[in-house]
């Protein structure tokens, strides 16, 4: 019966420490592994122009539904200009006004986005398009070259397909070359796909979007189609056909309007800049999570102070330490003072390092014992004597740093790390130890501690582990878990097989 | 590895953790350990139930006491001091007689001499809480100083040979006699070198000893055969042991009883965690035992017939390496 509630208990543990993990790993995308970093791209485009008499109303369009990307943050800079971001018609736009301005004049707004393939931010369902109102002759020539396409085609994408391909017809027939004639740049040309296409009552409209790739001083937005099949959005190269992205293509904006429209201003010109940095993979994980409103988060501990959280990093390797006594002492069978010195010896190791960490403490207690050993001679009461051995070991540990200092050995210094009270307690339990059972005794379980101690040390000091802990401290719980389920273990520990060796094959 | 933990498996043998989790933690509730942890209370108990212990001289029970250890023990030659919460045997001191010379100068059963400002310093450290289990300050006891039985004399090493029995449900399970040796400095505890011997549980008779988990035909200092032993009044004692159980009302309890020269069978002390060495000495593993037990147990017999269960159930199986001639 109560074998089950440990069972339950652990599982219920582990299952809660588990999903959180899982959420804020896959989710919310925090890192498994430390100092993963994640390629940030930062668009930045300036809006230069020459002022007016009068006042300047500045129009950008900005990037609203990104797919493939996630926005980490954008911010304008402008000098003296009032900004405000609105949504139209074709996507948000940012407005800078100004009642007067001298000279030439240059406006920045900045995005930052990263790669999210998760991320599929596609529109909704558009209506319809309503036919367009074309004049003739390219009236008949757009009814004639729907009627032929819709001829070869089945669907919408294969319906655009198609067309593109008539389009791109380095011979082209007569009415798509009417059509061409006067199509110059590649916006007006993607500009009367969309017309056809509207004539055909497919939805459809131009994007114009940057590559992304490395550092560009000028990057070029290009225009590319969107179709809706009725189901999804799609997307095609208006000058092959083929329907792809290219790769890292940040979607700017959609529609035919212009990207810019300085009102007040002239010689108006835009330019776009982007460069390439690395953040934090947790930093990212944490801007997302506070913009999807994830509360979890704010109980992170990156948000403490650097100091806390350097404090909790250590503090949080405790239960590895402890879950590793447990296994040690329940499990093998270790003998060892104290049920947490080994683990706060172990702390003291990762300040001092192992090596020297080892040869310190052997010292202090080596030197620690034979002074107690002095004292007993004085038959000091009990509360007396655990006192007079922590004045002598804080004594030591004042030595033992003077020398090493003196010797020029820094290391020494590092002693004054251990925790004295506990080496304290250590030297009065071993030494009682090694009057009462001998000093075989009281050596094996000083070697046990030290044994537990360093195998504390070494699964404390795992820098993954470290890590996993600290971004996901829910696996505390599991930790919890295995803990609660060793202490239902009945298993024979390991030195009992060696120990009851005469009773097996009886 | 795992092939050794089967076989021990196979032969019934309890390990620390089953012996912690399934028994200890299940059969003996914490508010019942006072009556064994504390010796003072465990002589009490059993004295109304008027079972046979070693007459108390005196209990010092803080540092102010101390001082009248000397009156205490004025009118005696030979006693024993113990902390009242002691464990494992440690912080015992055994006085065996006077210095000739000088009255207030002792001798201890390892031979050497002992001032009683030395006495003194050792009651105050028992007082103060050192060999106390919790740490916490602690009752001095100053008790009679057995003389023990000629049976054990050829094979014990100075001290007080004893007979710890393992009582589960009030069922007398498992029994062995531990000698002192001159490593174990005339103390009964095998941890600390003493030889244990397994013993048959229907006869009463010593089968061979252990000795630091190695199996032992001799004992290492007096180099008599440990095995063949007869026990003294066994019948008495298994059923002291068995009423152990009804005055602590512990599930797995350890009974350590001394035989004395002149008094027979006293009970020692009792343990709420007895340990596991008692399989080596007897060549059987705990488990096996406690589950016939398991299946036989009622909840009101009485000791007499618990005894008889035991002699029963848990005879010996003959080592053929020792010529019983």
């Amino acid at each position: 019966m109560k074998q089950q509630y440990v069972f339950g208990l652990s599982a219920l543990l582990a299952i809660v420490g588990l999903s959180v993990f899982g959420y804020k790993w896959q989710t919310l995308g925090f890192p498994l592994s430390k100092n993963q970093q994640t390629p940030v791209w930062t668009i930045e485009s300036s809006i230069s122009f020459e002022s007016g008499p009068g006042s300047i109303k500045a129009n950008l369009l900005i990037p609203t539904l990104t797919p493939g990307f996630r926005m980490l943050n954008e911010n304008s800079v402008s000098r003296g200009y009032g900004f405000s971001l609105n949504y139209g018609s074709g996507g948000r736009a940012a407005q800078w006004a100004i009642r007067r301005a001298d000279g030439p004049q240059t406006i920045y707004y900045r995005i930052s986005v990263y790669e999210d393939p998760g991320t599929d931010q596609s529109d909704t369902t558009p209506p319809f398009p309503p036919p367009p109102v074309i004049n003739e002759p390219f009236r008949t020539a757009v009814d004639v070259i729907v009627a032929d396409v819709k001829e070869h085609s089945a669907d919408p994408a294969s319906f655009t397909s198609e067309l593109l391909r008539r389009m791109n017809d380095p011979s082209p027939d007569t009415n798509v070359e009417l059509l061409i004639s006067d199509a110059d740049t590649r916006t007006e040309f993607v500009e009367s796909i969309t017309t056809i296409l509207a004539a055909a009552r497919i939805p459809a409209r131009m994007v114009h979007g940057l590559e992304l790739q490395g550092r560009q001083r000028n990057a070029e937005p290009i225009a590319w189609l969107e179709v809706h099949d009725g189901d999804r959005w799609r997307y095609f190269n208006p000058l092959t056909g083929e329907e792809n992205l290219p790769e890292r293509f940040f979607v700017w904006w959609r529609g035919n309007e212009p990207l810019v429209n300085v009102e007040g201003g002239s010689n108006v010109q835009v330019s776009f800049a982007t460069q390439e940095n690395h953040l934090d993979a947790v930093t990212i994980a944490e801007t997302q999570a506070a913009q999807q409103g994830a509360n979890l988060i704010d109980f992170s501990l990156y948000s403490l102070p650097i100091q806390t959280q350097a404090v909790y990093s250590v503090l949080l390797m405790i239960p590895i330490g402890a879950l590793v006594m447990v296994v040690l002492r329940n499990m093998v069978g270790i003998d060892a003072f104290g049920t947490f010195m080994p683990v706060l010896i172990a702390l003291a190791f990762r300040e001092t390092k192992l090596f020297w960490g080892v040869v310190l403490f052997s010292m202090l207690v080596a030197l620690g014992l034979s002074i107690r050993f002095l004292l007993e001679r004085l038959r000091l009461l009990l509360v007396p004597r655990l006192s007079a051995v922590l004045i002598v070991v804080v004594i030591l540990m004042l030595m033992i740093s003077l020398i090493s200092h003196q010797l020029g050995m820094e290391t020494g210094l590092s002693v004054a790390l251990f925790p004295m009270v506990i080496i304290a307690m250590t030297i009065e339990r071993m030494s009682v130890v090694w009057e009462e059972r001998g000093a075989a005794d009281a050596m094996r379980a000083g070697l046990g501690s030290l044994v537990v101690a360093i195998t504390a040390y070494v699964f404390m000091g795992l820098q993954w582990l470290e890590h996993l802990i600290f971004t996901f401290p829910e696996l505390l719980l599991v930790v919890l878990a295995l803990v609660v389920l060793a202490g239902r273990y009945t298993g024979y520990r390991l030195l009992e097989l060696s120990r009851f060796k005469a009773l097996a094959g009886r | 590895m795992l092939g050794t933990a089967r076989k021990l498996r196979e032969s019934g043998v309890l390990g620390l953790n089953e012996r912690n989790s399934d028994f200890i933690m299940r059969l003996n509730p914490r508010r019942l350990y006072p009556r064994v942890d504390d010796k003072v209370l465990t002589k009490e108990l059993a004295l109304d139930a008027g079972m046979a212990v070693p007459e108390l001289y005196g209990v010092i029970r803080n540092q102010g006491e101390a001082k009248e250890f000397s009156g205490i023990v004025e009118q005696r030659d030979s006693f024993v001091i113990k902390p009242a919460q002691g464990s494992g045997g440690d912080g015992i001191l055994v006085v065996t007689g006077r210095s000739h010379r000088k009255r207030n100068t002792f001798r201890l059963a390892s031979g050497t001499l002992i001032s009683e400002n030395e006495i003194k310093h050792h009651i105050s450290n028992i007082v103060g809480g050192q060999y106390s289990l919790s740490g916490n300050p602690d009752k001095a006891l100053i008790e009679y100083c057995v003389r023990f039985d000629p049976v054990f004399a050829e094979v014990s090493y100075q001290g007080v040979p004893d007979v710890r029995i393992i009582v589960y449900r009030g069922y007398p399970a498992m029994a062995m006699v531990r000698l002192p040796t001159r490593a174990s400095d005339g103390k009964a505890n095998l941890h600390q070198g003493a030889v244990g011997a397994g013993v048959d549980m229907s006869l009463g008779e010593t089968l061979t000893g252990v000795l630091d988990n190695e199996i032992v035909d001799d004992h290492p200092d007096t180099g008599a055969l440990i095995a063949g032993l007869r026990i003294p009044q066994w019948e008495f004692i298994l059923q002291s042991a068995a009423r152990g159980y009804d005055v602590t009302e512990l599930g797995y309890l350890g009974v350590d009883m001394v035989i004395d020269r002149d008094l027979g069978p006293l009970i020692l002390e009792m343990n709420a965690r007895p340990g596991l060495n008692i399989q080596i000495a007897n060549c059987t593993g705990l488990a096996t035992r406690i589950a016939l037990i398991d299946e036989i147990a009622k909840a009101d017999a009485k000791p007499a017939e618990r005894a008889r269960v035991a002699r029963r159930e848990f005879p010996a199986e003959r080592q053929t390496s020792i010529n019983f001639d």
